[in-house]
């Protein structure tokens, strides 16, 4: 029995196929006749890692909803209770808790390849736009889902940010009250933040669905940039990615059980651990350490509107990189000049976060300001002026060109150099 | 054209050198002060049993804890997420926990013919808090409110080092510093002025087990019972990420040398 290349001796295996031909399409799409470029390096593996994160997300996630009460008089004890009543809920919530920020980082590093290695340019934008529709949603989740513990940090979070929405014009007011169910933060904001954490990670799963779809009809993009020429370029993504990712799998999961294990309440804030109370501000609010620098950039805009504005628009700019990017030549390592602006945004990134976890206090406010002016002049001009002006250096015709000529490239370089 | 990429290179290596020297300070500065958002909460770092990859909390300074608890914090401070089912924990038997539990007085109710009633507590009830709402123990404390203890080293920066530093933190203030009435001058309290009277005095307590009751034994004894209170499943997370994390690192290993045969067939 074969099928677009897949064969099986399994009776029960072809009976199915036969009716429903879901061992082929995995085989194609996951399995020995899915070919991949044969050189992707350890990046290419954070992909996997960010898809199996949103799995035990929505696993765990699923668990806890069993114990956890969405009501601002329980909310806070059905945690406790989940923590020293439920079975092993301790484990279940301190998984779900810094799964969020193995998600995250996950993710981020999956974007930050993307750029160096301009995996958002042609045919890939859609490709590009569908994760960052992905990334924007997680955030919503994650805030949503860091109200629902109902400690002093989630209460005031959820109030500091909500009010973010009194800052449009005209309507504000009733579109935040309508948002609250309410005229403040209460148990009606609390069950729909409840209801929507819930939700969206489902769409998520949907989009992640798309964003496969849409990486298999080009396939990824690769260290050096170059398109896949034919057979001699690629390999199989079974056995060969499967392995590979299930390797990386094992590290992340070390890393994961680390902060679980040993050091389950290092990434959030003791203030959580009291009942929300909206009589007592804490001193300083500060969201978790993945929202940080957007977090930074809202705040470095002396008015709520104009910060409101500046942080939606550091996430909408990301959307027209594909084409701030004006150079064809796709991976960094062929780009000297955008090569040093990378890491420079990378540090950019970095000082945002750090001044994001920071009281707006002194030299943090002029800090804040230039970070976030730099943030936008990276993608605004700097990314269209290199494009334009840059001499790239020359790149391999082919994948496997590149790899029988790597010592051919490294000597001519030398030679040039003395 | 040429002497403009010249210029750009420039540029970008200069701003390189600027972007590596921030990352250099923003790291240093976030290793130097790791905790986010505290104002000026001063503790010492100390050394606890229950630290380290397979921590275990002390039982008889538990036991004393509890003692130090009962028998002074108790009289404004509530615990009322600990069970005393859960002393089972602290090395007591359940004959020992039986009797700690009946010393209580439980509300119960209603009964057969509708009225609440008071019964002497069990295993499956919780601790009873000294006041019944917050209100009663704003009045009966000069307006302040003694927070419950259940989640206290989780709830605070520094956790159980803030709290030993806390209870150790008393002295008068110091030269030209003037207390608002009713306050005490603390050390590691943010801002330095508590509306808790010193808890601990020497011989506060006399411990079962014949341990001297000094303000540090004292604070260390109940530092210890309410981490185990806020954080009662400890040990097992330890133990059992031991296991996950042996399993884990051996996994991995396999699944590298998995990994290298199966791409050395491809060179």
């Amino acid at each position: 029995m074969q099928h677009n290349g897949f064969k099986s001796s399994n009776r029960i295996v072809q009976w199915i196929e036969y009716r429903l031909p879901i061992f082929s399409f995995l085989d194609q799409q996951v399995g020995t006749q899915y070919q991949a470029p044969k050189n992707l390096n350890y990046l290419w593996n954070f992909g996997s890692l960010a898809g199996i994160a949103l799995i035990i997300q929505i696993v765990t996630g699923i668990v806890l909803a069993m114990h956890y009460v969405p009501h601002g008089d329980m909310a806070f004890d059905s945690v406790e209770r989940i923590m020293r009543d439920v079975n092993y809920g301790w484990l279940i919530r301190y998984i779900h808790a810094n799964g969020a920020s193995m998600f995250f980082a996950a993710v981020y590093i999956h974007i930050f390849r993307g750029l160096y290695y301009g995996s958002y340019k042609f045919p890939r934008e859609l490709l590009w736009m569908l994760g960052l529709v992905i990334f924007v949603l997680m955030m919503a989740t994650a805030f949503m889902g860091y109200v629902l513990p109902w400690g002093q940090m989630s209460y005031w979070a959820a109030t500091v940010i909500t009010n973010l929405f009194s800052a449009i014009p005209w309507a504000g007011q009733s579109l935040t009250e309508w948002l609250w169910g309410g005229f403040v933060v209460g148990t009606p904001t609390l069950t729909r933040f409840y209801s929507l954490h819930y939700l969206i990670p489902f769409v998520i799963a949907g989009l992640v669905i798309l964003h496969i779809w849409a990486l298999h009809v080009h396939k990824s993009n690769n260290p050096l940039g170059v398109e896949v020429k034919g057979p001699k370029d690629t390999i199989a993504f079974h056995p060969y990615y499967t392995i590979k990712d299930l390797f990386s799998l094992g590290i992340f999961l070390a890393i994961f059980g680390f902060w679980v294990f040993y050091f389950p309440n290092y990434l959030g804030h003791p203030d959580n651990y009291i009942p929300a109370n909206p009589l007592q501000t804490p001193p300083h609010i500060v969201p978790e350490w993945y929202l940080l620098p957007f977090y930074a950039i809202l705040r470095a805009i002396p008015s709520k509107l104009g910060g409101v504005i500046a942080m939606g628009a550091s996430l909408a700019i990301l959307f027209l990189v594909p084409w701030l990017d004006t150079s064809r030549i796709r991976s960094g390592t062929f780009r000297p000049i955008f090569k040093q602006f990378y890491w420079l945004l990378v540090a950019d990134v970095l000082v945002l976060g750090y001044v994001g976890s920071q009281p707006p206090e002194g030299i943090f406010i002029h800090l804040g300001r230039i970070a976030t002016a730099y943030y936008f002049v990276h993608f605004l001009l700097i990314l269209p002026i290199v494009g334009w002006l840059e001499r790239p250096k020359p790149i391999p015709s082919s994948i496997s060109e590149s790899e029988a000529g790597t010592t051919q490239e490294a000597s001519g370089r030398s030679e040039t150099g003395t | 054209m040429c002497s403009l990429t010249d210029i750009l290179t420039k540029v970008s290596r200069r701003a390189v050198g600027l972007g590596a020297t921030l990352i250099v300070i923003v790291l240093g500065a976030s290793i130097a002060s790791p905790s986010i958002a505290t104002e000026s909460a001063k503790y010492e770092k100390r050394s606890w049993s229950f630290y380290g990859v397979l921590g275990t909390y002390d039982r008889a300074s538990l036991q004393r804890g509890l003692q130090v608890y009962t028998e002074v914090c108790a009289a404004c401070h509530g615990l009322k997420r600990v069970a005393f089912r859960n002393l089972l924990d602290l090395g007591f038997t359940e004959e020992e926990a039986k009797a700690i539990a009946a010393s209580y007085d439980v509300s119960d109710g209603p009964n057969e013919e509708g009225d609440m009633y008071m019964r002497p507590g069990r295993l499956s009830d919780y601790f009873v808090s000294p006041f019944p709402n917050d209100n009663a123990a704003r009045a009966s404390n000069n307006g302040s409110l003694p927070p419950d203890l259940s989640l206290i080293t989780k709830a605070r920066t520094g956790g159980p080092d803030y709290l030993y530093s806390l209870l150790t933190g008393y002295s008068d203030p110091p030269e030209g510093e003037s207390l608002l009435e009713g306050m005490s001058y603390n050390s590691a309290f943010p801002g330095h002025q508590i509306a808790m009277p010193p808890p601990l005095v020497s011989d506060a307590v006399i411990y079962i087990d014949g341990t001297n009751a000094t303000i540090p034994q004292m604070s260390q004894d109940i530092t210890q019972f309410l981490s185990w209170a806020a954080e009662s499943k400890l040990e097992e997370r330890k133990r059992l990420g031991l296991k996950v994390m042996i399993f884990l690192i051996i996994l991995t290993g396999l699944l590298y040398a998995v990994k290298r045969r199966v791409w050395s067939g491809l060179h």
